[in-house]
């Protein structure tokens, strides 16, 4: 091959160039986040629910507060039956957050860890910027 | 090619192309009505002008609309963020204004707000739907989804909408965590309570009124707004302009004090 060594070499440089912020992640990856569910009105309930599955609300928590949001705006629809039969009220301040008061130990762990940025506190939770 | 079969080769083409834009959808024209609330009610609002003035404070009414609401007090009339206020009876009814009027409604200051119309022309305009009518004829609005594009405001006759053309959170006294508050860029307006209706409430300013606006389904004869209407002469504002507005305002003329 004409100029062989120098076409491998410079590949081998070009490579470690594109997957060096891979590799220096490698090295000091971010410990997972850890959640808390300590605030006054989570301790005082009996038994401690949500109004979907842990597992579900992990992945889709986004989503039913898209679906809550344009069922309440939109068609008027205030309440929603969990699974448990428990009915809530379709509220970001009113049900989410009266619960979850821990913005900072509860969403923002998350948040920052997976690097999102949602605006839902500009102008929810009565937090005036 | 010969040009015979050029001709009608750029014939079926053309015949062709217009049966594609038959697909095409052509737009009605009519305000969208969206869900929401229980469709066949209409909700309007009665004021008893001459009552308002003798027993109502507007400023009362104004401050539990607004704080309630969240509404910036930005003070520069430029900017300003406001849900329903006070404006001279001849200004809100310069179409129908009278050389001599009499002397309680020249004086008079009428309480001013979205008129809820039956064809909205903010909703007629909206790129996003971000404002839209209920079944019960609340227009509404969810912020999420304005832009901030204000065609809604230069639609609306009535001058019933704000843009927040700054952060509003600087000039809030106090945040009600109750209802949220808005971002620069968002168009505001009265939503007729619509989260109190929804409850079985009346709206806050009808609270606030001393009972010199009604609230009531603008459908239903036995109704109390019905019933005022029934009894006495009433205006909207600039109904030649087709807008249907659900906001009354009753005038008796005098015979109720004489």
């Amino acid at each position: 091959m004409y100029k062989g060594g120098r076409i491998i070499a410079f590949a081998a440089l070009f490579c470690l160039a594109v997957l060096s912020p891979f590799i220096v992640n490698l090295a000091n990856a971010a410990p997972a986040p850890e959640t808390s569910l300590d605030t006054p009105a989570i301790n005082a309930q009996q038994t401690k629910e949500c109004v979907a599955s842990t597992e579900y609300m992990k992945d889709n928590h986004m989503q039913l507060l898209d679906e809550w949001r344009n069922d309440v705006v939109r068609d008027g629809s205030r309440e929603y039956e969990s699974a448990s039969g428990q009915v809530y009220e379709k509220s970001l301040d009113g049900t989410c957050l009266e619960c979850h008061s821990n913005r900072e130990e509860f969403c923002d762990s998350c948040h920052d860890y997976a690097s999102v940025d949602p605006y839902c506190w500009d102008c929810h939770d009565g937090e005036a910027s | 090619m010969k040009r015979r079969d050029f001709l009608i080769a750029g014939a079926a083409l053309g015949v062709a192309g217009l049966g594609c834009l038959g697909g095409c959808s052509s737009y009605t024209g009519s305000a969208r009505v969206s869900g929401g609330g229980v469709a066949g009610r209409h909700w309007g609002f009665v004021v008893d002008v001459e009552r308002f003035n003798r027993e109502a404070d507007m400023g009362k009414i104004q401050a539990a609309c607004h704080h309630a609401h969240n509404v910036p007090d930005i003070g520069d009339p430029k900017e300003e963020v406001k849900w329903i206020w006070g404006e001279p009876f001849e200004a809100s009814f310069a179409d129908i204004h009278s050389e001599h009027p009499s002397r309680e409604l020249e004086e008079a200051t009428v309480p001013v707000l979205c008129n809820h119309c039956e064809e909205p022309p903010c909703v007629r305009v909206c790129p996003t739907k971000a404002t839209f009518k209920r079944d019960d004829g609340i227009v509404e609005m969810d912020y999420h989804r304005c832009i901030g594009c204000r065609f809604c405001m230069a639609a609306c006759p009535y001058g019933a909408r704000s843009l927040n053309f700054r952060d509003p959170g600087p000039y809030l006294d106090e945040v009600d965590p109750s209802y949220p508050t808005r971002t620069k860029g968002v168009v505001e307006k009265c939503m007729m309570c619509a989260d109190r209706i929804d409850a079985g409430e009346l709206p806050l300013c009808v609270e606030a009124s001393n009972g010199t606006i009604l609230f009531g389904d603008l459908n239903d004869p036995d109704s109390d707004v019905r019933r005022a209407l029934d009894e006495s002469f009433a205006v909207r504002r600039r109904t030649s302009l087709g807008t249907g507005p659900s906001v009354y305002y009753m005038i008796k003329g005098g015979e109720a004090h004489a």
